[in-house]
Protein backbone atom coordinates (compact mmCIF):
# COMPACT_ATOMS: atom_id res chain seq x y z
CA UNK A 1 0.00 0.00 0.00
CA UNK A 2 1.64 3.43 -1.23
CA UNK A 3 1.50 5.98 1.83
CA UNK A 4 -1.06 7.81 0.01
CA UNK A 5 -2.99 4.96 0.10
CA UNK A 6 -2.31 4.62 3.81
CA UNK A 7 -2.78 8.06 4.24
CA UNK A 8 -4.52 10.48 2.19
CA UNK A 9 -7.59 7.78 0.68
CA UNK A 10 -9.30 7.41 4.38
CA UNK A 11 -9.61 11.28 4.12
CA UNK A 12 -11.47 11.60 1.30
CA UNK A 13 -14.49 10.54 3.23
CA UNK A 14 -16.21 12.95 5.48
CA UNK A 15 -16.89 11.10 8.53
CA UNK A 16 -12.88 10.44 8.81
CA UNK A 17 -12.67 14.16 7.99
CA UNK A 18 -14.61 15.09 11.00
CA UNK A 19 -13.28 12.28 13.37
CA UNK A 20 -9.87 13.30 12.65
CA UNK A 21 -10.83 17.24 12.90
CA UNK A 22 -12.25 16.67 16.64
CA UNK A 23 -9.30 14.06 17.49
CA UNK A 24 -6.96 16.80 16.81
CA UNK A 25 -9.10 19.40 18.77
CA UNK A 26 -9.05 17.17 21.95
CA UNK A 27 -5.24 16.22 21.78
CA UNK A 28 -4.47 19.35 21.83
CA UNK A 29 -6.56 20.48 25.20
CA UNK A 30 -6.30 17.54 26.66
CA UNK A 31 -1.96 17.57 26.16
CA UNK A 32 -2.20 21.29 27.02
CA UNK A 33 -3.66 20.47 30.40
CA UNK A 34 -1.59 17.51 31.07
CA UNK A 35 1.66 18.61 31.32
CA UNK A 36 -0.05 20.76 34.41
CA UNK A 37 -1.68 17.66 35.90
CA UNK A 38 1.28 15.34 35.76
CA UNK A 39 3.58 18.34 37.39
CA UNK A 40 0.80 19.16 40.20
CA UNK A 41 0.21 15.21 40.60
CA UNK A 42 -3.19 15.75 39.79
CA UNK A 43 -3.89 12.52 37.16
CA UNK A 44 -6.08 11.00 39.91
CA UNK A 45 -8.57 14.64 39.44
CA UNK A 46 -9.04 13.33 35.61
CA UNK A 47 -9.90 10.43 36.75
CA UNK A 48 -12.61 11.56 39.22
CA UNK A 49 -14.12 14.49 37.14
CA UNK A 50 -13.86 12.47 33.93
CA UNK A 51 -16.10 9.66 35.46
CA UNK A 52 -18.41 12.14 37.63
CA UNK A 53 -19.78 13.70 34.39
CA UNK A 54 -21.95 10.77 33.86
CA UNK A 55 -24.94 11.33 36.11
CA UNK A 56 -24.54 14.86 34.73
CA UNK A 57 -25.26 13.93 31.62
CA UNK A 58 -28.21 12.00 32.72
CA UNK A 59 -29.53 15.00 35.05
CA UNK A 60 -29.22 17.24 32.00
CA UNK A 61 -31.25 14.83 29.44
CA UNK A 62 -33.97 14.78 32.27
CA UNK A 63 -33.92 18.67 32.59
CA UNK A 64 -33.75 19.65 28.69
CA UNK A 65 -30.65 21.08 29.25
CA UNK A 66 -27.68 20.66 26.96
CA UNK A 67 -25.40 17.81 28.34
CA UNK A 68 -22.31 19.44 28.37
CA UNK A 69 -23.78 21.79 30.51
CA UNK A 70 -24.70 18.68 32.60
CA UNK A 71 -21.19 17.49 32.02
CA UNK A 72 -19.85 20.28 33.03
CA UNK A 73 -21.68 20.98 35.80
CA UNK A 74 -21.42 17.68 37.28
CA UNK A 75 -17.51 17.70 37.06
CA UNK A 76 -16.87 20.74 38.99
CA UNK A 77 -19.16 19.75 41.30
CA UNK A 78 -17.03 16.88 41.88
CA UNK A 79 -14.09 18.50 41.95
CA UNK A 80 -14.85 21.16 44.35
CA UNK A 81 -16.57 18.54 46.64
CA UNK A 82 -13.09 16.61 46.17
CA UNK A 83 -11.10 19.48 48.07
CA UNK A 84 -14.01 20.06 50.38
CA UNK A 85 -13.61 16.33 52.18
CA UNK A 86 -9.70 16.10 51.41
CA UNK A 87 -9.51 19.11 53.84
CA UNK A 88 -12.07 18.60 56.29
CA UNK A 89 -11.64 14.74 56.72
CA UNK A 90 -8.71 12.25 58.10
CA UNK A 91 -9.41 10.47 54.58
CA UNK A 92 -6.18 11.10 52.13
CA UNK A 93 -6.91 12.57 48.75
CA UNK A 94 -6.46 9.84 46.75
CA UNK A 95 -8.96 7.83 48.60
CA UNK A 96 -11.54 10.42 48.64
CA UNK A 97 -11.13 10.41 44.67
CA UNK A 98 -11.22 6.65 44.36
CA UNK A 99 -14.61 7.21 46.35
CA UNK A 100 -16.33 10.05 44.94
CA UNK A 101 -15.37 8.73 40.86
CA UNK A 102 -16.52 5.26 41.44
CA UNK A 103 -19.94 6.37 43.74
CA UNK A 104 -20.40 9.81 40.62
CA UNK A 105 -19.99 6.76 38.33
CA UNK A 106 -22.19 4.11 39.51
CA UNK A 107 -25.09 6.64 40.26
CA UNK A 108 -24.54 7.85 36.41
CA UNK A 109 -25.11 4.34 35.70
CA UNK A 110 -28.44 3.94 37.63
CA UNK A 111 -29.52 7.04 37.20
CA UNK A 112 -28.60 5.56 32.98
CA UNK A 113 -30.61 2.74 33.20
CA UNK A 114 -33.50 4.04 35.16
CA UNK A 115 -34.24 7.15 32.57
CA UNK A 116 -34.72 6.58 29.06
CA UNK A 117 -32.08 8.19 27.09
CA UNK A 118 -31.43 8.64 23.52
CA UNK A 119 -28.02 8.22 24.21
CA UNK A 120 -25.69 5.09 23.56
CA UNK A 121 -24.07 4.15 26.89
CA UNK A 122 -20.93 2.73 24.97
CA UNK A 123 -20.72 6.30 22.83
CA UNK A 124 -20.23 8.14 26.00
CA UNK A 125 -18.01 5.72 27.76
CA UNK A 126 -15.74 4.69 25.00
CA UNK A 127 -16.79 7.97 21.93
CA UNK A 128 -17.96 8.22 18.94
CA UNK A 129 -15.54 9.51 17.08
CA UNK A 130 -16.28 8.42 13.28
CA UNK A 131 -20.08 9.28 13.92
CA UNK A 132 -19.72 12.81 14.68
CA UNK A 133 -21.56 15.45 12.64
CA UNK A 134 -19.73 18.90 11.49
CA UNK A 135 -21.72 21.18 14.46
CA UNK A 136 -20.20 18.31 17.12
CA UNK A 137 -16.59 19.31 15.82
CA UNK A 138 -17.77 23.03 16.03
CA UNK A 139 -18.76 22.30 19.31
CA UNK A 140 -15.31 20.60 20.18
CA UNK A 141 -13.52 23.57 18.84
CA UNK A 142 -15.90 26.52 20.75
CA UNK A 143 -14.62 24.73 23.85
CA UNK A 144 -10.78 23.10 23.14
CA UNK A 145 -9.81 26.13 21.49
CA UNK A 146 -10.19 29.05 24.34
CA UNK A 147 -9.33 26.24 26.93
CA UNK A 148 -6.03 25.66 25.65
CA UNK A 149 -5.35 29.38 25.02
CA UNK A 150 -6.28 30.50 28.60
CA UNK A 151 -4.14 26.88 29.55
CA UNK A 152 -1.26 28.92 27.76
CA UNK A 153 -1.83 32.39 28.74
CA UNK A 154 -1.70 31.46 32.26
CA UNK A 155 1.12 29.03 32.23
CA UNK A 156 3.58 30.61 34.07
CA UNK A 157 1.39 31.66 36.66
CA UNK A 158 0.33 27.58 37.04
CA UNK A 159 4.01 27.12 36.93
CA UNK A 160 5.08 29.17 39.65
CA UNK A 161 1.76 28.06 41.58
CA UNK A 162 2.92 24.07 41.52
CA UNK A 163 6.46 24.67 41.78
CA UNK A 164 6.78 27.10 45.02
CA UNK A 165 3.54 27.85 46.13
CA UNK A 166 4.70 30.30 49.09
CA UNK A 167 6.89 32.21 46.37
CA UNK A 168 3.46 32.45 44.09
CA UNK A 169 1.83 34.11 47.28
CA UNK A 170 4.65 36.42 48.16
CA UNK A 171 4.04 38.02 44.90
CA UNK A 172 0.61 38.38 45.29
CA UNK A 173 -0.60 35.79 42.96
CA UNK A 174 -3.69 33.94 44.45
CA UNK A 175 -2.55 30.33 44.36
CA UNK A 176 -6.53 28.58 45.68
CA UNK A 177 -8.09 30.63 43.03
CA UNK A 178 -5.70 29.29 40.14
CA UNK A 179 -6.28 25.75 41.31
CA UNK A 180 -9.77 26.67 40.93
CA UNK A 181 -8.97 27.84 37.05
CA UNK A 182 -7.02 24.66 36.77
CA UNK A 183 -9.86 22.69 37.81
CA UNK A 184 -12.31 24.53 35.76
CA UNK A 185 -10.65 24.18 32.65
CA UNK A 186 -9.75 20.26 33.46
CA UNK A 187 -13.54 19.88 33.63
CA UNK A 188 -13.91 22.06 30.08
CA UNK A 189 -11.36 19.59 28.67
CA UNK A 190 -13.55 16.53 29.82
CA UNK A 191 -16.72 18.43 28.37
CA UNK A 192 -14.82 18.52 24.81
CA UNK A 193 -13.52 15.22 25.18
CA UNK A 194 -16.28 13.62 25.85
CA UNK A 195 -18.26 13.14 22.41
CA UNK A 196 -14.99 12.45 20.07
CA UNK A 197 -13.13 9.75 23.05
CA UNK A 198 -15.57 8.99 25.72
CA UNK A 199 -15.79 10.02 29.57
CA UNK A 200 -13.78 6.85 30.36
CA UNK A 201 -10.56 7.04 27.65
CA UNK A 202 -10.32 10.59 27.90
CA UNK A 203 -8.06 9.97 31.67
CA UNK A 204 -5.49 8.60 29.10
CA UNK A 205 -5.73 11.87 26.92
CA UNK A 206 -5.11 14.03 30.10
CA UNK A 207 -2.18 11.93 30.94
CA UNK A 208 0.17 10.16 28.57
CA UNK A 209 1.13 13.04 26.45
CA UNK A 210 2.45 15.43 29.95
CA UNK A 211 4.25 12.06 30.72
CA UNK A 212 5.86 11.28 27.72
CA UNK A 213 6.95 15.30 27.78
CA UNK A 214 7.78 14.73 31.42
CA UNK A 215 10.00 11.63 30.72
CA UNK A 216 11.54 13.09 27.52
CA UNK A 217 12.81 17.32 29.02
CA UNK A 218 13.68 19.09 31.91
CA UNK A 219 12.37 22.04 30.75
CA UNK A 220 8.79 23.21 30.97
CA UNK A 221 8.54 25.47 27.88
CA UNK A 222 10.14 22.02 26.06
CA UNK A 223 7.25 19.70 27.58
CA UNK A 224 4.52 21.48 26.10
CA UNK A 225 5.46 21.23 22.40
CA UNK A 226 6.23 17.80 22.84
CA UNK A 227 3.04 16.69 24.98
CA UNK A 228 1.22 18.45 22.13
CA UNK A 229 3.14 16.61 18.99
CA UNK A 230 2.84 13.41 20.97
CA UNK A 231 -0.55 13.71 21.67
CA UNK A 232 -1.97 14.69 17.95
CA UNK A 233 0.61 11.88 15.84
CA UNK A 234 -0.95 9.38 18.21
CA UNK A 235 -4.54 10.72 17.36
CA UNK A 236 -3.40 10.27 13.71
CA UNK A 237 -1.90 7.35 13.87
CA UNK A 238 -4.80 6.12 15.83
CA UNK A 239 -7.40 7.22 13.10
CA UNK A 240 -5.73 5.68 10.32
CA UNK A 241 -5.66 2.18 12.06
CA UNK A 242 -9.33 2.72 12.77
CA UNK A 243 -9.88 3.04 9.28
CA UNK A 244 -7.67 0.41 8.03
CA UNK A 245 -8.23 -2.13 10.36
CA UNK A 246 -11.70 -1.18 10.92
CA UNK A 247 -10.88 -0.82 14.73
CA UNK A 248 -12.33 1.62 17.60
CA UNK A 249 -11.02 4.67 16.80
CA UNK A 250 -10.83 6.20 20.60
CA UNK A 251 -9.15 3.02 21.72
CA UNK A 252 -6.95 3.15 19.18
CA UNK A 253 -5.26 6.04 19.62
CA UNK A 254 -5.00 5.62 23.47
CA UNK A 255 -3.28 2.39 22.13
CA UNK A 256 -0.85 4.12 20.07
CA UNK A 257 -0.49 7.18 22.97
CA UNK A 258 0.45 4.25 25.81
CA UNK A 259 2.97 2.91 23.50
CA UNK A 260 4.97 6.23 23.10
CA UNK A 261 4.78 6.54 26.71
CA UNK A 262 6.40 3.43 26.81
CA UNK A 263 8.83 4.76 24.28
CA UNK A 264 9.89 7.55 26.20
CA UNK A 265 10.82 5.57 29.70
CA UNK A 266 12.91 2.89 27.20
CA UNK A 267 14.72 6.50 26.10
CA UNK A 268 15.08 8.13 29.48
CA UNK A 269 16.33 4.70 30.69
CA UNK A 270 18.89 4.86 27.63
CA UNK A 271 19.96 8.27 28.39
CA UNK A 272 20.05 7.31 31.78
CA UNK A 273 22.62 4.63 31.55
CA UNK A 274 24.87 6.22 28.82
CA UNK A 275 24.60 9.17 31.42
CA UNK A 276 26.20 6.63 34.30
CA UNK A 277 28.93 5.32 31.73
CA UNK A 278 30.35 8.77 30.56
CA UNK B 1 13.94 50.68 37.98
CA UNK B 2 12.71 52.56 41.30
CA UNK B 3 13.61 49.56 43.88
CA UNK B 4 16.73 48.78 42.87
CA UNK B 5 19.12 50.75 45.40
CA UNK B 6 22.69 51.16 45.41
CA UNK B 7 24.99 50.54 47.83
CA UNK B 8 24.56 52.84 50.92
CA UNK B 9 21.22 53.88 49.74
CA UNK B 10 18.87 53.15 52.31
CA UNK B 11 15.74 51.40 51.76
CA UNK B 12 12.77 53.09 54.30
CA UNK B 13 11.36 49.46 54.34
CA UNK B 14 9.53 48.64 58.10
CA UNK B 15 8.09 45.59 59.23
CA UNK B 16 5.65 45.92 62.43
CA UNK B 17 3.94 43.38 63.90
CA UNK B 18 1.38 44.43 66.65
CA UNK B 19 -0.82 42.40 69.09
CA UNK B 20 -0.87 39.44 66.76
CA UNK B 21 -3.02 37.04 67.91
CA UNK B 22 -2.99 33.32 65.65
CA UNK B 23 -5.49 30.94 66.89
CA UNK B 24 -6.05 27.59 64.63
CA UNK B 25 -9.62 26.16 63.75
CA UNK B 26 -8.72 23.62 66.65
CA UNK B 27 -8.18 26.09 68.48
CA UNK B 28 -4.81 25.78 69.49
CA UNK B 29 -3.52 29.22 69.86
CA UNK B 30 0.18 29.55 68.14
CA UNK B 31 1.05 32.98 68.38
CA UNK B 32 -0.47 35.31 71.50
CA UNK B 33 -0.13 38.91 71.45
CA UNK B 34 3.21 39.24 69.61
CA UNK B 35 4.52 42.74 69.40
CA UNK B 36 7.77 43.61 67.44
CA UNK B 37 9.21 46.44 64.97
CA UNK B 38 12.50 45.85 62.71
CA UNK B 39 14.13 48.46 60.82
CA UNK B 40 15.68 48.72 57.47
CA UNK B 41 19.41 47.34 57.27
CA UNK B 42 19.33 45.15 60.27
CA UNK B 43 18.99 41.28 60.18
CA UNK B 44 17.17 39.75 62.76
CA UNK B 45 17.02 36.43 63.69
CA UNK B 46 14.03 34.72 64.96
CA UNK B 47 15.13 32.59 67.53
CA UNK B 48 12.50 29.59 69.13
CA UNK B 49 11.81 26.05 69.26
CA UNK B 50 10.55 23.71 66.61
CA UNK B 51 6.34 24.25 67.48
CA UNK B 52 7.02 28.32 69.14
CA UNK B 53 4.69 29.23 66.50
CA UNK B 54 7.60 30.44 64.59
CA UNK B 55 6.08 29.29 61.35
CA UNK B 56 2.68 30.47 61.85
CA UNK B 57 4.19 33.64 62.79
CA UNK B 58 6.52 33.86 59.62
CA UNK B 59 3.36 33.15 57.73
CA UNK B 60 0.95 35.72 59.14
CA UNK B 61 4.01 38.22 57.87
CA UNK B 62 3.45 36.84 54.86
CA UNK B 63 -0.12 36.76 54.40
CA UNK B 64 -0.55 32.84 54.26
CA UNK B 65 -2.86 32.72 57.04
CA UNK B 66 -5.23 35.23 58.38
CA UNK B 67 -4.42 36.80 62.16
CA UNK B 68 -7.38 36.37 64.78
CA UNK B 69 -6.13 39.62 65.99
CA UNK B 70 -3.91 42.26 65.53
CA UNK B 71 -1.97 43.47 62.11
CA UNK B 72 1.11 43.39 60.64
CA UNK B 73 2.18 46.50 58.63
CA UNK B 74 5.23 45.97 56.05
CA UNK B 75 6.57 49.26 55.02
CA UNK B 76 3.20 50.97 56.44
CA UNK B 77 1.33 48.76 54.14
CA UNK B 78 -0.78 45.97 55.37
CA UNK B 79 0.41 42.51 53.55
CA UNK B 80 -2.03 42.59 50.82
CA UNK B 81 -1.16 45.61 49.56
CA UNK B 82 2.71 44.92 50.19
CA UNK B 83 2.73 41.41 48.38
CA UNK B 84 1.15 43.29 45.86
CA UNK B 85 3.87 46.11 45.13
CA UNK B 86 6.42 43.57 45.19
CA UNK B 87 7.79 44.68 48.48
CA UNK B 88 8.38 41.44 50.26
CA UNK B 89 10.77 38.32 49.22
CA UNK B 90 10.45 35.03 50.51
CA UNK B 91 13.16 32.11 50.77
CA UNK B 92 11.65 28.82 51.50
CA UNK B 93 12.66 25.53 53.59
CA UNK B 94 14.12 22.63 51.47
CA UNK B 95 10.90 20.96 52.07
CA UNK B 96 8.21 23.73 50.59
CA UNK B 97 9.56 22.71 47.15
CA UNK B 98 9.30 20.04 44.39
CA UNK B 99 13.10 19.62 43.15
CA UNK B 100 11.61 17.49 40.44
CA UNK B 101 9.90 20.18 38.38
CA UNK B 102 11.23 20.96 34.63
CA UNK B 103 12.49 24.17 35.74
CA UNK B 104 16.07 25.37 35.10
CA UNK B 105 17.76 27.28 37.70
CA UNK B 106 17.43 30.87 35.35
CA UNK B 107 13.45 30.03 35.23
CA UNK B 108 13.16 29.91 39.10
CA UNK B 109 15.02 33.02 39.22
CA UNK B 110 13.15 34.29 36.73
CA UNK B 111 10.51 34.15 38.66
CA UNK B 112 11.01 36.42 41.09
CA UNK B 113 10.62 38.98 38.29
CA UNK B 114 6.98 37.92 37.63
CA UNK B 115 5.21 40.36 39.98
CA UNK B 116 6.73 42.91 37.73
CA UNK B 117 5.91 41.64 34.33
CA UNK B 118 2.58 42.02 32.07
CA UNK B 119 -0.05 39.37 32.56
CA UNK B 120 1.46 36.78 30.11
CA UNK B 121 4.62 37.20 32.03
CA UNK B 122 6.68 37.53 28.91
CA UNK B 123 10.61 38.64 30.14
CA UNK B 124 11.81 42.09 28.63
CA UNK B 125 15.65 42.96 29.10
CA UNK B 126 15.38 43.93 32.57
CA UNK B 127 13.93 41.21 33.53
CA UNK B 128 16.84 39.16 31.64
CA UNK B 129 19.73 41.80 33.11
CA UNK B 130 18.14 41.14 36.51
CA UNK B 131 18.28 37.58 36.23
CA UNK B 132 21.98 37.49 35.22
CA UNK B 133 23.07 39.94 37.85
CA UNK B 134 21.43 37.89 40.54
CA UNK B 135 22.86 34.70 39.57
CA UNK B 136 26.15 36.29 38.91
CA UNK B 137 26.14 37.54 42.72
CA UNK B 138 25.28 34.27 44.06
CA UNK B 139 28.26 32.84 42.29
CA UNK B 140 25.70 30.62 39.79
CA UNK B 141 25.91 31.77 36.90
CA UNK B 142 28.16 28.64 35.18
CA UNK B 143 25.01 26.18 36.43
CA UNK B 144 22.09 28.42 35.07
CA UNK B 145 21.24 26.18 32.76
CA UNK B 146 20.67 23.00 35.17
CA UNK B 147 17.61 21.62 36.22
CA UNK B 148 17.16 22.74 39.48
CA UNK B 149 17.02 19.05 41.51
CA UNK B 150 20.78 18.71 39.62
CA UNK B 151 22.17 20.69 42.42
CA UNK B 152 23.67 20.40 45.64
CA UNK B 153 20.99 21.73 49.00
CA UNK B 154 23.68 24.99 49.33
CA UNK B 155 23.45 25.66 45.72
CA UNK B 156 19.12 25.59 45.87
CA UNK B 157 19.39 27.87 48.98
CA UNK B 158 22.00 30.57 46.27
CA UNK B 159 19.01 30.01 43.94
CA UNK B 160 16.17 30.98 46.27
CA UNK B 161 18.77 34.33 47.02
CA UNK B 162 19.44 34.81 43.70
CA UNK B 163 15.58 35.03 42.98
CA UNK B 164 15.39 37.55 46.19
CA UNK B 165 17.68 39.41 44.47
CA UNK B 166 15.87 39.34 41.10
CA UNK B 167 12.66 40.59 42.96
CA UNK B 168 14.17 43.78 44.20
CA UNK B 169 12.28 43.86 47.39
CA UNK B 170 13.16 45.46 50.40
CA UNK B 171 11.92 43.04 53.02
CA UNK B 172 12.95 39.57 52.60
CA UNK B 173 12.12 36.26 54.95
CA UNK B 174 14.19 33.45 54.84
CA UNK B 175 13.01 29.91 56.79
CA UNK B 176 15.94 27.76 57.90
CA UNK B 177 18.28 29.03 55.22
CA UNK B 178 21.29 26.85 57.03
CA UNK B 179 19.44 23.51 57.29
CA UNK B 180 21.19 20.79 55.20
CA UNK B 181 24.10 23.09 54.03
CA UNK B 182 27.52 22.93 54.84
CA UNK B 183 29.96 25.15 57.03
CA UNK B 184 31.63 26.78 53.44
CA UNK B 185 28.16 27.62 52.26
CA UNK B 186 26.93 28.75 55.44
CA UNK B 187 29.60 31.68 55.13
CA UNK B 188 28.99 32.61 51.34
CA UNK B 189 25.34 32.33 52.46
CA UNK B 190 26.36 35.37 55.28
CA UNK B 191 28.52 37.35 53.11
CA UNK B 192 25.47 37.78 50.75
CA UNK B 193 23.08 38.11 53.28
CA UNK B 194 25.82 40.88 54.96
CA UNK B 195 25.87 42.44 51.51
CA UNK B 196 21.89 42.67 50.95
CA UNK B 197 21.78 44.34 54.40
CA UNK B 198 24.58 46.99 53.68
CA UNK B 199 22.57 47.96 50.89
CA UNK B 200 19.79 48.64 53.16
CA UNK B 201 17.05 45.58 53.02
CA UNK B 202 15.29 43.94 56.02
CA UNK B 203 15.66 40.72 56.89
CA UNK B 204 13.84 38.27 58.84
CA UNK B 205 15.59 34.73 58.96
CA UNK B 206 14.22 32.00 61.40
CA UNK B 207 16.29 29.75 62.29
CA UNK B 208 17.47 27.12 65.34
CA UNK B 209 21.18 27.27 64.38
CA UNK B 210 22.01 29.06 67.15
CA UNK B 211 25.51 29.40 66.53
CA UNK B 212 25.49 31.18 63.36
CA UNK B 213 23.38 33.98 65.08
CA UNK B 214 26.24 36.08 66.44
CA UNK B 215 27.74 35.78 62.80
CA UNK B 216 25.36 37.72 61.19
CA UNK B 217 22.62 38.84 62.63
CA UNK B 218 21.99 42.28 64.35
CA UNK B 219 18.98 41.59 66.09
CA UNK B 220 17.67 38.99 67.73
CA UNK B 221 13.73 38.08 68.45
CA UNK B 222 13.25 35.46 70.79
CA UNK B 223 9.69 33.55 70.89
CA UNK B 224 7.62 31.33 71.96
CA UNK B 225 4.09 31.96 71.45
CA UNK B 226 4.94 35.24 71.77
CA UNK B 227 8.05 38.08 71.92
CA UNK B 228 10.08 36.72 75.35
CA UNK B 229 12.54 39.01 74.77
CA UNK B 230 13.53 41.68 71.29
CA UNK B 231 16.76 43.61 70.82
CA UNK B 232 20.58 43.44 69.84
CA UNK B 233 22.25 40.00 69.54
CA UNK B 234 24.95 41.09 71.83
CA UNK B 235 22.67 42.07 74.77
CA UNK B 236 19.97 40.10 74.27
CA UNK B 237 20.88 36.80 72.51
CA UNK B 238 22.21 35.36 76.69
CA UNK B 239 22.20 32.55 78.52
CA UNK B 240 19.35 33.45 80.48
CA UNK B 241 17.21 34.25 77.80
CA UNK B 242 18.22 31.00 75.55
CA UNK B 243 17.09 28.89 78.65
CA UNK B 244 13.69 30.85 78.65
CA UNK B 245 13.26 30.40 75.08
CA UNK B 246 14.22 27.02 74.81
CA UNK B 247 13.29 25.50 78.40
CA UNK B 248 15.08 22.02 78.92
CA UNK B 249 14.66 21.47 75.02
CA UNK B 250 18.79 22.51 74.39
CA UNK B 251 21.88 20.29 75.34
CA UNK B 252 23.97 23.15 77.60
CA UNK B 253 27.66 21.39 78.31
CA UNK B 254 29.56 23.86 80.82
CA UNK B 255 33.06 23.16 81.22
CA UNK B 256 34.56 25.44 84.84
CA UNK B 257 36.89 25.17 87.66
CA UNK B 258 39.00 22.13 87.42
CA UNK B 259 38.52 20.91 84.71
CA UNK B 260 39.23 23.83 82.68
CA UNK B 261 41.66 25.54 84.42
CA UNK B 262 44.96 24.09 86.19
CA UNK B 263 44.42 27.37 88.80
CA UNK B 264 41.44 29.23 90.14
CA UNK B 265 40.91 31.04 87.19
CA UNK B 266 36.75 31.25 87.73
CA UNK B 267 35.97 31.63 83.78
CA UNK B 268 34.32 28.97 82.11
CA UNK B 269 33.03 27.82 78.82
CA UNK B 270 29.29 26.96 78.39
CA UNK B 271 28.28 25.12 75.03
CA UNK B 272 24.37 25.61 74.16
CA UNK B 273 23.00 23.74 71.45
CA UNK B 274 20.21 21.70 69.66
CA UNK B 275 22.49 19.98 67.05
CA UNK B 276 23.04 22.45 65.24
CA UNK B 277 26.12 24.46 65.15
CA UNK B 278 26.48 25.07 68.54
CA UNK B 279 26.64 28.56 70.72
CA UNK B 280 29.73 28.72 72.59
CA UNK B 281 30.08 31.34 75.96
CA UNK B 282 33.43 31.83 77.52
CA UNK B 283 34.56 34.34 80.61
CA UNK B 284 33.54 34.69 84.22
CA UNK B 285 31.10 33.04 86.26
CA UNK B 286 27.68 34.92 85.01
CA UNK B 287 29.47 37.24 82.47
CA UNK B 288 30.14 35.07 80.11
CA UNK B 289 30.57 36.71 76.55
CA UNK B 290 30.40 34.93 72.92
CA UNK B 291 32.82 33.43 71.69
CA UNK B 292 33.66 34.78 67.92
CA UNK B 293 34.53 32.78 65.73
CA UNK B 294 37.56 34.18 63.87
CA UNK B 295 36.56 35.39 60.63
CA UNK B 296 36.69 32.63 57.50
CA UNK B 297 39.50 32.80 55.11
CA UNK B 298 37.73 33.73 51.71
CA UNK B 299 38.03 30.94 49.20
Amino acid sequence: MSLTALLVDPLAHGFMQRGLAAALLVALVCATLSCFLVLRGWSLMGDAVSHAVLPGIVMAHVLALPLTVGAFAAGLFTAWLTGKMAASSRIRPDAVMAILFSGMFALGLVLFLKVETDQHLTHILFGNMLGLEWGDVGEIALIALPTTLIVLAKRRDLLVAGFDPAHARAIGLSVSRLDSLLLILLALAIVAAMKAVGVLLVVAMLIAPGAIAALLTQRFDRMLPIAIGAAMLSSIAGAMLSFHADAATGPAIVVFQSVLVALAIALQRLKARRAATV
Amino acid sequence: MKNHAPPGKAFSSSLAVSDLWVTYANGVTAVREANFALRAGTITALVGVNGSGKSSLFKAIMGFLTPTRGTVMLSGKPVREALKAGLVAYVPQAEEVDWTFPVLVEDVVMMGRYGRMNLMRIPRAADRAAVSTALERVGLADLRKRQIGELSGGQRKRVFLARALAQESEIILLDEPFTGVDVKTENAIIALLRAMRDEGRLMLVSTHNLGSVPDFCDEVVLFNKTVLAQGPTATTFTEANLATAFGGSLRHIRLGGGALHDDDDDRRVTVLTDDERPLVLYGPRDAETLVKRPPEEPR
